[in-house]
Order: C-alpha cells, then structure tokens, then sequence
C-alpha cells in the first residue's frame, strides 16, 4: 500500500492543541498521512485517540495548531463542508438515523450535499448495502437491525460520500463480541481500496493486520509511529511497552 | 320535568342551533388558524432561542417568559381595547387570533426546545459528518424525531388554545360561546349555553383521546 515517503500527505496535523478547561486533550499533536495509507491509533482510555480523529472533521474543534485536509485548513465556515464532503466518519454507537430506513440512511447524504435525485442516491445505496453483505436488509429500520448489521449500515452511509479519508471512532466497541468479525471484515476489504483510513481501535489484532502505520497515544501526545510488525514485537518506547504488555497479556 | 324543560328544552335547543352552529364555525376557524400559526411560531422561536445570535436567544427568552405568564385573557383585552390608542386596530376575530397565536407559540416554542433537547447529540454529529448543512440537519434527523416525541405535549397545548378561543366572546367576537349567551338571552333560558357546552365537549374530547392514546404509543416504543 500507500507509503508515506513519497506522496504529498492527504492529513496534516501540526502542534494541534485542545484542552477541556483546564484539561489537555491533545498536546501538540503532529501528524502526516499518506493518500491511500491506513493508519492505526492505539493507546489507553481517555490518551486522546477518538479527539484526534474528530478534529479532522472538526466534530471537535481545536484551539491552536493546523489541520489540513487535501489542501483545505480545517476551520468553521466556508470549507467546513468541503472538508465534510470529503471525509467520512463511522462511530462507535453508529449513531444511525431512526426516522429513516436503512436505505434512505445511506442515500441522504449524496441527494442533499451531491444534489443527486433520490433514485439514483437509492440505486447507488443499494449498491453499497449490497457491498458491505446486508442488500436484502434495505427497505428496513436501523432498530430492526442487529449492532453488527447497524454498524455496516454506518460504514455505508460513509461511503455513499465517496470520501478521499475515512474515519473509524472505535468501530466495533459497542458490539457485542460475535458481531465484531463481520465488521472487521468489511473494514479490511476497504483498507485494500486506495481510501486513506484513520482507525481507532482496541483491536490489536486486527490492527496489526490492516495498518500501514501504528500511531501509539497516550496522555494527549503521540509517543510512537511505527510499522505494525515492529510496534507489536518490538516498541520503542516504555509506554508503548507497558501498554502493549497490559492488553495483549490478559 | 321542570329540571328538563329549563336546562334540556328542545323545542329552544333547535331554535337556536343555527346561532350556535354559525358560532362553533368561527369557534373551529379561529381555533384552527392559532393553533396552526402558533406551532409554525414556537418552531421558529425555538430555533432561534437554541442556535440564533446571542442578542436574538435573550429576546427569545424574555418573549417567551412574558406571553407564559401574562393571562391570555388580559393580553386580548389589551390587544383589542388599547392597542387602538396607538392607531392599531384589529377586528374581534384578528384580535383573538393575534392573542392566542402569540400566547401559543411561545409554550409550543418551549415544547420544541425539549423535543430538539432530547435528541443524542451522535444523530447531529452523523447528520453533520456526512457533510448536511445546518438546514437539512434539522429538516432531514432532528426535527423528524424531536417533532414525534413532543406530539403528545404539543396536541394538548392545541386544545388549551383550542379552549382559550371561548375569550374571544369578551371582545365580542360571535364565537360559539358569545352566540349561546345572546340566544339565551333571546329565548330566557339556559339550554342553548348547555348546547354550547356540548358542542365544546364534541369538538375536545376526541383530541383529549388521542393524546392519551399518542402517550401509550409512545411509552410503549420508548421501552424497547
């Protein structure tokens, strides 16, 4: 896939700081990702991973710092929706539209930001339902559904954007465990497609599997980048090590 | 029989159905028109209150707290018999309509608050990562559910301003209540006004139902 060593970076995020009152969040944050690159965040509770990934679509605002999305600052007002337009978010609760079927879940976004008819939004959700194995569910409710099935829901709606980044807020943490796989799943056939993923996850496994880069955090700072083979057998730093040593040994 | 004859006279009754029937129109017509001009106002108080301006919010808030507590029957005095002095007035039917409108959206505009309040903050941030503007956040997720959880509190505020339509008859409005009382002054005796009362229970009752059954419904789904 993708290395960041010769395309110019899709994301940047320079010194972004964002505090909670008197609380830090993230503590001059740096990073670079690479068009097409899949990047995984890991670290403990609380260090600053899902605050990260939501200021790159400012669901989160942040106080100092720069964030730039293929050229375009990350600020309030006029690029906000270009921004938006390009990059897509799943979330750990789906947060998918009640009042809507699955169908309609995931053609709104293309009818009202791409101006597309609601037939050819509908065709084209069917298409990605379809994609991510629940065609036959689409004329349904979200709640008829299962949190597994839900959170393919998500992933479509997301993708019904056709957004250049693709952001992942803990996935799969609302599921209940034999529903994980199927979304892990059709997360790993989209890391092979060219979208540039930021994944926030407590899926070693599947991290170590699907990441180009593991970007490990703790207490608002980003501690350690690494490749996956060497961040899980070998990480620099301490932390990492500690923590590494808290998830996988239990 | 003379309990009959004095509140349940028939042959008085039919004499004056027709008044009646001519006030429960006008009863209906103003009824409908503020209950409709009060929902569409509270929206947009509401929205306005909650995402307007700073300086917009503070009117907002006093607005809605002045027409909370002020009477609706004192505001319609005031409306009809002393707005006049400052060049400004209104027919008995504007004036009520004018009255029980701006009474009515400022409760409605606080049902929609708590309606758009109970809304998890996920749907606003999934509507707005796909890229929705302020608009269609409202128009496409919010206000589909917040508008479903709040029928039932908004259906009874339409019968109170439904009720409140009987002030009209101080400003001498010809509404059902006003046309009972001249009939019963016409006729010396009291059945045309149990009339009225009847046509009031046969116009309010079946909406009192549907807001318990709306409440039920909602319960129910609530539970899942």
């Amino acid at each position: 896939m993708a290395t960041s060593a010769n395309a110019a970076p899709i994301v940047t995020m320079r010194a972004v700081t964002k505090r909670f009152g008197e609380f830090a969040a993230l503590k001059a944050v740096d990073l670079d990702v690479a068009p097409g690159e899949v990047v995984v965040i890991v670290g403990p509770s609380g260090s600053g991973k899902s605050t990260l990934i939501r200021c790159i679509n400012l669901l989160e605002t942040y106080d100092e710092g720069d964030v730039v999305v293929d050229g375009i600052r990350v600020e309030e007002g006029r690029n906000l929706r270009k921004v938006r337009e390009e990059v897509g978010m799943v979330f750990q609760a789906f947060n998918l539209f009640p009042n809507l079927t699955v169908l309609d879940n995931v053609a709104l976004g293309p009818v009202r930001v791409r101006k597309l008819s609601w037939e050819a939004a509908r065709q084209k959700a069917r298409g990605l339902l379809t994609r991510v194995g629940i065609g036959e569910q689409a004329e349904k409710y979200p709640v008829q559904l299962s949190g597994g099935q839900q959170q393919r829901v998500g992933i479509a709606r997301a993708l019904a954007m056709e957004p250049r980044v693709l952001l992942f807020d803990e996935p799969t943490s609302a599921l209940d465990p034999e529903m994980v796989g199927e979304v892990l799943d059709v997360i790993r056939t989209l890391a092979g497609t060219g979208t540039t993923m930021l994944l926030v996850t407590h899926e070693m496994g599947f991290a170590r599997k699907v990441a180009d880069r593991i970007v490990f955090m703790e207490a608002g700072e980003i501690k350690e980048i690494a490749a996956p083979d060497r961040f899980f057998t070998n990480p620099a730093s301490e932390r990492a090590r500690a923590f590494l040593d808290a998830v996988l040994n239990h | 029989m003379d309990l009959v004859s004095t509140f349940f006279n028939w042959a008085v009754f039919v004499r004056s159905f027709p008044l009646l029937l001519d006030g429960l129109w006008r009863t209906i017509a103003l009824g409908f028109l503020s209950i409709l001009l009060g929902l569409a106002g509270g929206l947009l108080l509401a929205l306005g209150r909650m995402y307007g301006p700073r300086f917009l919010r503070a009117l907002i808030i006093a607005y809605v707290d002045v027409f909370r507590a002020l009477p609706v029957l004192v505001w319609l005095v005031i409306v009809y018999y002393a707005l006049p002095f400052v060049g400004i007035s209104l027919s008995p039917f504007a004036s009520a309509a004018f009255a029980l409108t701006t009474v009515s959206s400022a409760y409605t505009a606080e049902i929609y608050r708590a309606g758009i309040d109970a809304i998890p903050r996920g749907q606003f941030e999934a509507a707005q990562a796909i890229g929705l503007s302020a608009f269609d956040v409202m128009r496409d997720v919010v206000l589909p559910q917040a508008i479903r959880i709040v029928i039932p509190p908004l259906t009874n505020n339409s019968i109170n301003v439904m009720k409140d339509t009987a002030l009209a008859s101080v400003v001498a409005m010809p509404d059902l209540l006003k046309q009972a009382t001249q009939a019963q002054a016409l006729a010396a005796n009291p059945t045309p006004l149990i009339g009225a009362a009847f046509l009031y229970l046969v116009l309010l009752l079946p909406l009192v139902r549907m807001v318990a059954i709306f409440e039920k419904r909602l319960g129910r789904s609530g539970r899942r």
